[in-house]
C-alpha cells in the first residue's frame, strides 16, 4: 500500500525542512520526501495550501480503557486523537485495575489494534496499584511495550522511592514522569490557592505543591543523573525551577497543557466544573511565564492530559467533581491560536513542541520527523481555518471542556497513521 | 450608573450587589421592622406562595430565622432537611432541585457545605434563590443584618470602622461583610493569624493585622467570628487557649474598646473562646439586635425577589 502525500508545506523540525514538498508512504514508512514525486499505484492524498507536520504525538492522554469505559475507551479516545491531528498518544496507567503488570500492557495494544485509529502507547505505573510503596516490575512493563513509567494522578512522595525509581528505570532507557504535587500542601483544595479562592471561598491547592516537587525531582535527577520528564506544569516557579536546572545540564524534561497558556483561575467565579483539573489554572502571572517557557524552550512539549468525565460526575457540587477536562480535540486548535497565532511559536517550534519532542523524551527514533524511514505518521494543518469548538461535535465519550463557544484558527484537516489516512475532512 | 432599586430574582451574594441596591434591600427591611412588634405579626405579602428551605447542614438559628420571616410574610413552608431526604440515598443536587422545580415552587432557600452550589442551581431554576450560607463563600443575609444593625447603632456604614475578628479563611460571613461593607465605604481591618487571615484577603481592599490590642481602641464595630473548635486538629493554630488568649474578647480586652464601639457577633457563640460571657451580655453587646435585625432583612428579601417593589401597597 502506497500513499502520496503531494503539494503541502512540509515542515521537519529534526531535518529543520520547510518547503513545499512530497511525501511518498511505502508499507507504513516515508521512503521518500521530495520535489514532485511521481507515484505509481499510489493513492494521491492532494493538501495543497495546507501544512504537513509529522504526526503529532500527545505525550499524556487518559483513555480509560480498561475500568471506566463510560467515561472513554480507546476505541473513541482515539478517534479523538486523530480528529484532533495526533497519531500518536500516551495513555496514562491509572486505569482500573491499574497498569502495573504485563497484562494490562497486553490488553491495551490488543483493544488498540483491535478498536484503536491512532498509534497507542500505555506507560506503566512506577508503583504496584500506585499505592507509592514498592516498585513495579519495570524491566518486564518495559519489554511488553510500556513507553514511559508514571504514577500520575498521584505524585510519588516518598523521596527514597522515588530516587530508586530513577535509578532503576534508568538502565532501560525509559522516561520517568512525575505528577508534581506535594499532596500535604494540596490538601482538600479543589483550585489554585490564591487572591481567587480566598474571593471565593473554595479551598486552595498553593503553587509550592507543585514546586516542591518539581524542586526534589531536579534534584534528584542530579543525584542519579537519571531522566525525569515533568508532566502537566503550571506555574510560573516551576517554569523557572526548570530553566535552571536545564542550565546546569541536568537531565530533566518538562511538558505543559493548553488549558495552562489559555485560561486563568479567574475562570473559576461561575462555579463551573470544566474548570476544575489538577494541577489547577493558576494566575495570569503563571500563564505569561507558561508562554515564556514554551517560546524559549524550557518547556519541551505539550500534551493535553485529556482526562474524560461523564455529564453527571461533573454536574455536581463544585467541591464534589471530579479533577479533569478532555483536551485531544482542542489542544492543536489551542495552540495554533494562542501560540503561532500570537507569534509565541513558529511553526518549527510548533513542530517540535508537539511532535520532535514528545518523540525525544519517549525514545521514538522514528517519530517526530519525516526523513527516509520514518514512521508514516502525518498531521495536515489548515492553519488558518477558522471553527467554534461545539460540544455536539467531540467524538470523545465524554464532553468536559471549558473550550466549548471558543473560536479557534488553525485545525488538523488530515491524520494519516502508519500510511494510512484516518481522517480526513479535505474530501 | 449603579442601580439604586434592587429587584434580583435571586439573591446569592453580596458580591454581585451595587451600594444602591444594598441600601435599597436596608431600607426595605426598616419598614419591615415593624411588622415583628405589631400583635398580629402577619403580613400577607407571600400569601400563596410556596417556600422551599433546603438545608444541607445543620443549622438552628438561620432557618428558624428564614422560617419565622416566611410565616410572618404568610408563605406556605417546605423544610428539607439534608439528613433523610434523597440525598443520603445518593441522588444528585440537580436532580433534587429538579424535582423541587416540579412542583412549581417559587422561592428556594438553600444552605450548602460547598461553594457555590446555589450559583450552580441559579442557571436552571425557574424559583427564586435566596442563599442562606454556601460553603465558605457568602452568607448574603447574614452580611446584610450586620450592615443593618451598624448602620442602626451608628448612624452610617461610610468611614466606619470595622474589625473583622478570628477565622476570616473558613467564613461565608466574613466574606459577606467584607463585600457590604466595602461596598458602602467602610473601612474594613481583619484580625486573626495569618493561617486564619492569609495575605490574599488585602487584593479584596481590606487591611490585616495579626494584633488584636493595636486596632481595638480604635475601631467602631468589633464583629467577633465562631471560632470551629476542629480547627485546632489542623495546626491553623496551636490550641484554643492561645486562640482565645490572642484573639478572644475577654474581660481585660474590653476595657481597651471605645465606649461608643459594638460588639457583634453571628452567632452560635463559644463562650468563654472568642468571647467571655460578660461581653456577650454586656452593654457593647448588640448580639440580640442583630438575631431581631435578620427577620427584618430575610423579610425584605423576600418582599424584594418576589417582585415586592411593585406591590407596596400590600403592607
Amino acid at each position: 500500500m502506497k500513499l502520496l502525500i503531494k503539494g503541502g508545506r512540509v515542515i521537519d523540525p529534526k531535518g529543520v525542512i520547510d518547503d513545499n514538498l512530497d511525501i511518498l508512504i511505502e508499507n507504513r514508512v516515508v521512503t521518500k520526501l521530495g520535489k514532485s514525486i511521481k507515484g505509481t499505484g499510489c493513492k494521491v492524498l492532494n493538501v495543497k495550501g495546507h501544512v504537513v507536520f509529522p504526526g503529532l504525538i500527545d505525550m499524556h492522554v487518559h483513555l480509560r480503557e480498561p475500568g471506566r469505559e463510560d467515561q472513554e475507551t480507546i476505541e473513541t479516545g482515539t478517534r479523538a486523537a486523530v480528529k484532533g491531528g495526533f497519531s500518536s498518544v500516551v495513555c496514562m496507567g491509572n486505569t482500573e485495575p491499574p497498569v502495573d503488570n504485563e497484562g494490562i500492557v497486553g490488553l491495551i495494544y490488543a483493544q488498540a489494534r483491535d478498536t484503536g485509529s491512532a498509534n497507542v502507547f500505555p506507560a506503566a505505573c512506577i508503583t504496584m496499584g500506585k499505592k507509592g510503596e514498592t516498585l513495579t516490575e519495570i524491566g518486564s512493563l518495559k519489554k511488553a511495550g510500556a513507553v514511559a513509567i508514571s504514577d500520575d494522578g498521584n505524585c510519588v512522595m516518598n523521596s527514597n522511592l522515588m530516587r530508586r525509581a530513577l535509578e532503576y528505570a534508568s538502565m532501560f532507557k525509559i522516561p520517568v514522569i512525575d505528577h508534581c504535587e506535594d499532596v500535604s500542601l494540596s490538601g482538600d483544595g479543589v483550585m489554585n490557592f490564591g487572591s481567587e479562592s480566598v474571593r471565593l471561598g473554595l479551598k486552595g491547592i498553593p503553587a509550592a505543591s507543585e514546586e516542591v516537587i518539581v524542586a526534589r525531582d531536579i534534584i534528584l535527577s542530579a543525584m542519579t543523573g537519571a531522566h525525569v520528564h515533568l508532566a502537566h506544569i503550571s506555574t510560573a516557579g516551576s517554569v523557572d525551577l526548570i530553566r535552571e536546572a536545564k542550565a546546569k545540564s541536568i537531565n530533566v524534561t518538562a511538558e505543559t497543557a493548553p488549558h495552562y497558556f489559555t485560561l486563568t483561575d479567574e475562570s473559576l467565579k461561575t462555579f463551573n466544573t470544566n474548570f476544575k483539573m489538577k494541577p489547577p489554572l493558576r494566575t495570569e502571572k503563571d500563564r505569561k511565564a507558561i508562554l515564556k517557557g514554551l517560546k524559549d524552550g524550557t518547556i519541551d512539549a505539550i500534551a493535553s492530559d485529556h482526562a474524560p468525565h461523564v455529564k453527571h460526575e461533573k454536574d455536581v457540587e463544585f467541591n464534589f467533581a471530579p479533577f479533569g477536562i478532555i483536551g485531544l480535540e482542542t489542544s492543536v486548535g489551542l495552540s495554533m491560536t494562542s501560540l503561532y497565532h500570537k507569534k509565541i511559536l513558529t511553526l518549527m517550534q510548533f513542530a517540535e513542541r508537539l511532535s520532535l519532542n514528545p518523540a525525544g523524551i519517549l525514545n521514538f527514533k522514528n517519530k517526530g520527523h519525516l526523513s527516509e524511514g520514518a514512521d508514516g505518521d502525518v498531521t495536515v494543518l489548515d492553519i488558518d481555518k477558522e471553527w467554534t469548538v461545539k460540544e455536539e461535535d467531540f467524538v470523545s465519550r465524554s464532553a468536559n471542556s471549558p473550550f466549548v463557544g471558543w473560536k479557534m484558527k488553525g485545525k488538523a484537516v488530515v491524520t494519516v497513521v502508519s500510511g494510512k489516512v484516518v481522517y480526513n475532512e479535505l474530501s | 450608573m449603579a442601580k439604586k432599586v434592587w429587584n434580583g430574582k435571586n439573591l446569592l451574594g453580596l458580591e454581585e450587589l451595587s451600594a444602591g441596591e444594598i441600601i435599597h434591600i436596608l431600607d426595605t427591611a426598616e419598614s419591615f421592622r415593624e411588622i415583628s412588634t405589631r400583635s398580629i405579626k402577619k403580613v400577607p405579602v407571600l400569601r400563596g406562595k410556596t417556600v422551599v428551605n433546603l438545608f444541607f447542614e445543620p443549622s438552628t438559628r438561620t432557618r428558624t430565622s428564614f422560617e419565622i420571616a416566611e410565616k410572618r410574610m404568610s408563605a406556605d413552608i417546605v423544610n428539607v432537611a439534608a439528613l433523610g431526604s434523597s440525598l443520603t440515598k445518593g441522588e444528585t443536587l440537580i436532580d433534587t432541585v429538579k424535582n423541587l422545580a416540579a412542583y412549581k415552587i417559587d422561592i428556594l432557600v438553600i444552605r450548602h457545605s460547598v461553594s457555590g452550589a446555589p450559583h450552580m442551581l441559579a442557571k436552571r431554576l425557574d424559583a427564586s434563590i435566596v442563599n442562606a450560607g454556601d460553603g465558605l463563600h457568602e452568607h448574603p443575609t447574614q452580611g446584610l443584618l450586620d450592615i443593618f444593625t451598624m448602620r442602626q447603632k451608628k448612624g452610617k456604614i461610610e468611614g466606619l470602622k470595622v474589625a473583622i475578628v478570628g477565622d476570616v479563611l473558613h467564613s461565608r460571613v466574613a466574606r459577606s461583610n467584607i463585600w457590604g461593607l466595602s461596598k458602602l465605604g467602610a473601612e474594613i481591618i481583619l484580625v486573626g493569624p495569618p493561617t486564619l487571615v492569609p495575605r490574599e484577603f488585602e487584593d479584596m481592599g481590606v487591611k490585616i493585622v495579626h494584633n488584636f490590642d493595636d486596632v481595638i481602641g480604635e475601631v467602631d464595630v468589633i464583629n467577633m467570628l465562631r471560632i470551629q473548635l476542629e480547627r485546632q486538629n489542623k495546626n491553623l493554630f496551636p490550641s484554643l487557649r492561645e486562640y482565645s488568649n490572642l484573639f478572644g474578647l475577654d474581660d481585660r480586652r474590653i476595657k481597651k474598646i471605645r465606649p461608643d464601639a459594638i460588639v457583634m457577633h453571628p452567632g452560635p457563640i463559644n463562650r468563654g473562646i472568642e468571647m467571655s460571657a460578660s461581653v456577650a451580655d454586656g452593654p457593647f453587646s448588640v448580639i440580640l439586635d442583630q438575631v431581631t435585625n435578620g427577620l427584618a432583612v430575610r423579610m425584605a428579601v423576600f418582599f424584594l425577589v418576589n417582585g415586592g417593589s411593585k406591590i407596596r401597597s400590600m403592607l
